[in-house]
């Protein structure tokens, strides 16, 4: 079939073409080319219609250096609302808690090793909870990084209730003095009820400990899931009050646009981005450097 | 079952009314919606453009049928083209003619390829099959465990590799080893690995070259958005892919990333992952997926599911009481059992068009219905057939017998009587041909 053929030769050449015109397009009076070729690149870098239209919206009759405007608009939508204090990454209690969140795959045992490494290389002590009870091993593979961190795990076998390895780990966690618990959770589709009630239940278990538990509630976002991750985003943070989002997997030619149109529904900030394998690929979020990507 | 998009569409086509056959600008009109449509499913941004000039180019002209509305008539020309570009007809795998069949898949990182490589094991077994899986992923932290224990669960052998022997040596060496032990499938898992990523691109050819597979499978996340086709074109390019899996279609992502996948390489999909279990593996069919990605739920996939669950001498029983307005609290608590077995009710929830799109107290969660069975397991046979004697006593026994309060036993005797009422209704309505399918709330 041609239509086979000639989108293959039409996609190789897709985004390099692309942004030279799209910064042709800035350039010029003509607000429909602008328009179209703008729409093109926000679509193609997953940041879907509805928030490109809104972004394509707010610059295209205003005066002045488009390119800058553009860019601008999107670091406003970024660094809005909750995002716009920057993040210190302190730990705000003894120990402070993380919770990790998200879809199966998404990178949630990962990010829970790279976190766990970064502050133990900070002096600090931390603590990991193997909390995905459900996924075979799982465990041993949190416990795989652990070592790689050189941090505590606390597990129970697989199957066990995962809201009870969270209660126990906190209890641990401060018995022990430690700086930082980290309870890994097993990755589940945000439209399973029961399995998001199974989420709030170890949310309201880590309370029993104080109101304070857990200081910080992140969804595990891949940075090649399109449009769906609104929905993640709008029924995590309803089951568990999430803090922000982590962004995976943005060492790929995945954009991450998602994120914009995430961030246009629900005020969640992105924290930190996952840019490879290696223990040290968790990089604090940089707007700048995002939208740069997604424009180029 | 077109309403979603026919309702807008037909919004769009008001001026039309009366005519003939659709014209070149109608079209465009309507085309918008549908391009929304695709667009929010994640089907790549060109593919959209390129499919809905060809439904345009098909849809001019067209007459408009007398039975249906110029929006139905455009999106069952959608549809249609959907279901065709997404695959005619089924693409089982190719068994060798001398086993052991080679399966090798591929995939990005948390794609879902050893979750998949143990369901599709599970499905040669339970025919029967010897099954043979390899842990190739020699990089993810307890890979190879989570392979293994899966296998012990399913009854599959395996084939682990040593300390630092890379995947395609582990590959060659499980193979010879299943040829020997005369299995029939041997199924190589492989690491998570970008396309982007030169030395586990050349990693991956070397398997391929070496398992020389009868069928290289690429697992691909059902919730993936523009990104689909780099992915599957830059894996087409290093090793000869001849079908994908779709993974994570029981959540709720309406997987436009299989038509751009489809369009880009033009290889079919052959089975989509339903669910995290084993056993939730099924065929792909390019109907269902073509409403999913137009946001028309999958009224068939409904149907096949209620066929295997409900029981069918019940069923006839159930619709002939309510066609002579009998219909009784036992009725209505069979009728709940016969759903529950149905699975999950947010999966069942998610196959009905529109249901997404329900006010929130209108979803029924699974709890609610407990409440419901144990308020009816709490009345006496007489008080089932015959509701209008619970009094305000009686009420409050079985308030107190279900663990639940009045409030909830009355709004229960209110829900059922609207049903009653309903069902005059639509009894009234279907006469002697009423065949009524078991229906729920």
């Amino acid at each position: 079939m041609s239509f086979f053929k000639n989108l293959r030769a039409g996609l190789a050449k897709t985004r390099d073409g692309l942004v030279s015109s799209l910064k042709k397009a800035v350039q010029k009076d003509n607000n429909e080319d602008l328009r179209e070729t703008l729409e093109e690149v926000l679509i193609m870098g997953d940041v879907g219609v509805h928030a490109a239209d809104r972004i394509i919206e707010s610059i295209a009759g205003r005066e002045g250096d488009r390119w800058e405007l553009l860019q601008q608009e999107m670091l406003a939508i970024l660094g809005g609302g909750n995002g716009a204090e920057p993040y210190t990454a302190e730990l705000r209690g003894k120990p402070h808690v993380i919770l990790l969140v998200g879809t199966n795959g998404s990178g949630k045992t990962t990010t829970a090793g790279k976190l766990a490494a970064k502050y133990a290389a900070q002096g600090k002590r931390v603590i990991l909870a193997a909390g995905d009870t459900y996924r075979a091993a799982a465990i041993e593979q949190l416990a795989v990084w652990a070592k790689r961190a050189d941090v505590e795990v606390i597990s129970q076998e697989r199957g066990s209730d995962a809201a009870s390895v969270a209660y126990d780990a906190l209890t641990a966690a401060i018995a022990r003095g430690a700086d930082l618990l980290i309870v890994d959770t097993a990755g589940r589709l945000q439209n399973r009820s029961n399995l998001m009630e199974e989420l709030a239940k170890i949310r309201r278990v880590l309370k029993k400990h104080g109101e304070e538990y857990p200081h910080e509630t992140f969804l595990v976002l891949d940075a090649t899931i399109g449009q769906n991750a609104l929905s993640q985003a709008k029924l995590f943070h309803e089951a568990v009050a999430l803090d922000g989002l982590i962004v995976t997997k943005l060492d790929g030619t995945a954009k991450g646009g998602m994120i914009l149109a995430v961030r246009q529904e629900v005020d969640l900030p992105v924290r930190y981005v996952g840019v490879g394998e290696g223990i040290d690929d968790l990089m604090p979020f940089a707007p700048e450097d995002f939208v740069k990507a997604l424009l180029d | 079952m077109f309403e979603e998009i026919s309702s807008k569409l037909d919004a769009a086509f008001k001026k039309l009314r009366g005519r003939g056959k659709l014209n070149e600008k109608d079209v465009t009109a309507g085309l918008r919606e549908i391009r929304l449509a695709l667009l929010e499913a994640d089907v790549h941004f060109k593919v959209v453009k390129e499919f809905l000039a060809n439904v345009k180019e098909r849809a001019v002209g067209q007459e408009v049928l007398d039975s249906i509305s110029p929006g139905q008539q455009l999106v069952k020309i959608v549809n249609d083209e959907l279901v065709k570009l997404l695959g005619g007809q089924r693409a089982p795998i190719r068994l060798a003619s001398q086993p052991p069949t080679v399966v090798l898949l591929a995939g990005l990182q948390g794609s879902g390829k050893t979750t998949f490589a143990a369901k599709l094991a599970q499905r040669y077994i339970k025919r029967d099959k010897r099954v043979h899986l390899v842990a190739g992923d020699i990089y993810r932290p307890a890979a190879a465990d989570q392979l293994e224990q899966l296998a012990k669960q399913i009854g599959a052998s395996i084939t682990r590799g040593e300390e630092g022997e890379l995947p395609d040596s582990i590959a060659a060496r499980a193979i010879k080893k299943a040829a020997g032990d005369l299995q029939d499938l041997v199924i190589v898992d492989t690491a998570g690995r970008l396309h982007v990523d030169e030395d586990l691109m050349k990693e991956i050819e070397r398997v391929h070259a070496v398992a020389k597979p009868d069928e290289t499978l690429l697992v691909v996340d059902g919730m993936t958005g523009q990104d689909a086709v780099n992915v599957a074109t830059s894996f087409q390019e290093r090793i000869a892919i001849d079908g994908f899996v779709l993974t994570k279609m029981d959540g709720d992502a309406r997987g436009g990333a299989a038509l751009s996948i489809r369009h880009v390489t033009g290889k079919p999909i052959k089975f989509v992952g339903t669910g995290e279990g084993v056993d939730a593996l099924e065929d792909f069919h390019p109907d269902r997926m073509a409403n999913r990605i137009l946001g028309m739920g999958d009224v068939v996939g409904l149907v096949e599911k209620a066929a295997q669950s409900v029981d069918m001498e019940k069923a006839a029983h159930l619709a002939d009481r309510m066609r002579r307005q009998q219909f009784t609290l036992d009725d209505f608590a069979d009728q709940l059992s016969q759903l529950k077995k149905m699975g999950p009710l947010d999966q069942i929830m998610g196959m009905i068009p529109g249901a997404a799109k329900m006010p929130k107290g209108m979803k029924v969660d699974d709890k609610a219905m407990g409440r419901t069975e144990a308020i009816i397991s709490s009345m006496t046979p007489l008080e089932r057939s015959e509701p209008v004697i619970l009094n305000g006593s009686r009420r409050k026994r079985i308030a107190r017998g279900s663990g639940t309060s009045v409030q909830e036993v009355n709004q229960l005797l209110k829900q059922f009587d609207m049903i009653k009422k309903m069902m005059k209704k639509m009894g009234g309505k279907r006469g002697k041909k009423g065949r009524m399918t078991p229906r729920f709330q």
